[in-house]
């Protein structure tokens, strides 16, 4: 068990995992693929205080090496599921479960319109996770809606337990298998009746009893529900609280503006006050 | 022992008497390992009123099958032996506890 899970490796989730470890807490950090981070894809920065003209790459190495060396503990892969249990909080990752005792979000801005049908289906041929999920469409046919940098691999991986693999995404994957097709397409829609039969992607239609969707991350209150929200960002109080005990948030999931120094300053409010909030609970 | 693992030869018989309760799982699935302690406290909870049953969907791929699951962990209820309600993906114990209780 850990005492703190910062769900985000960007700038608000190192900046709260590094101010946790001063306070002593045990942090663990769950981020996907650096390549999705927003900060990495930024060329240059110019107006954090102190490194004007650094690429976002460096900086955003130089705050992971920090976290690291504080001693945070880093898993990669993707949240798929935070569930309250009292005291204490569940987060499954994957094949994997954690147990920790408070939870700071810090998942950046989920650019995640649902496709048409996604809801509809969830959890009747629509699935979020490949590694949970896959085993289940050996010898099927299923279609893989890319968008983080790891999904063609998930892809691979599927196609490698048997599955029929289609993969959909709005532009070419790197390191997908030659034998998986690519249907370039940018809102492919899920189609089918009780479950899914097929993904329509552009002017394709890929017969399929499985979708698997796979993005940077899940969008908050997917996965915690319950969690207030307003104008699409998490609602949170100045100690960077959301409404839910043990919860909190930093940096662009709470709103604008989406900068590198407000994130990193809310992280720091975000892991002095998540830690200051199992203090209390231990003394209570 | 309040989960009872079950096989897809003693299936039938163990859900064909009042209100079961079946989570099917893997152990390759995260968000099942975070079911798991629900199914236990439930299981304890409701002992004597519901069968509470978990089904290894890599033992037990025609009960997989059968009942149709397409994303783990889906959690099943039976009455009698007949399918009334469904649930897919983690929910907290609320979610379960409600179809129990209007059913009981």
């Amino acid at each position: 068990m850990y005492d703190i899970a910062v769900i985000g490796g960007g700038p608000a989730g190192l900046s709260a995992a590094v101010q946790a470890r001063t306070r002593g807490k045990s942090v663990l950090i769950v981020s996907g693929d650096p390549r999705d981070n927003a900060l990495y894809k930024a060329p240059q920065v110019d107006n954090y205080l102190g490194f004007w003209g650094v690429s976002g790459k460096e900086l955003l190495e130089r705050f992971h090496r920090h976290a690291i060396a504080a001693g945070a503990i880093e898993k990669e892969g993707r949240v798929l599921n935070v569930m309250s249990m009292g005291d204490t909080f569940y987060l499954s990752i994957g094949s994997e479960m954690e147990q920790v005792r408070a939870v700071i979000l810090t998942t950046g801005v989920v650019r995640a319109n649902k496709y048409p049908g996604e809801e509809d289906f969830l959890g009747r041929g629509v699935s979020y996770c490949a590694t949970c999920d896959g085993m289940l469409y050996r010898n099927k046919e299923v279609a893989v809606i890319g968008k983080s940098a790891d999904a063609p691999q998930e892809a691979n991986y599927l196609q490698e337990l048997g599955c029929h693999v289609t993969y959909v995404s709005d532009k070419a994957p790197e390191g997908l298998r030659a034998d998986i097709p690519f249907v370039k397409a940018p809102r492919p829609e899920i189609v089918g009746e009780g479950g899914v039969t097929a993904l329509r992607a552009g002017s394709v239609t890929i017969p399929c009893e499985g979708v698997f969707i796979l993005r940077p991350s899940m969008a908050p209150a997917d996965l915690l529900p319950g969690l207030a929200i307003q104008d699409g960002y998490l609602s949170v109080d100045q100690n960077m609280a959301t409404n839910l005990p043990g919860v909190f948030a930093a940096g662009d999931c709470t709103g604008l503006p989406l900068q590198v120094s407000k994130a990193v300053g809310e992280g720091l409010v975000a892991g002095l006050r998540a830690a200051e909030y199992l203090d209390h609970q231990s003394a209570s | 022992m309040a989960v009872i693992h079950l096989t897809n030869e003693a299936f039938d018989q163990a859900v064909s008497n009042g209100i079961a309760m079946v989570d099917f799982w893997a152990s390759w699935c995260g968000p099942c390992k975070m079911l798991a302690p629900v199914m236990e406290e439930l299981g304890n909870q409701y002992e004597g009123k519901v069968l509470v049953g978990k089904v290894n969907v890599d033992d037990e791929p025609d009960l997989a099958r059968r009942f149709g699951v397409m994303s783990i962990p889906t959690v099943v209820f039976l009455k009698d032996g007949k399918e009334f309600d469904r649930k897919v993906g983690v929910m907290p114990p609320k979610a379960f506890t409600d179809v129990l209780d209007a059913n009981l």
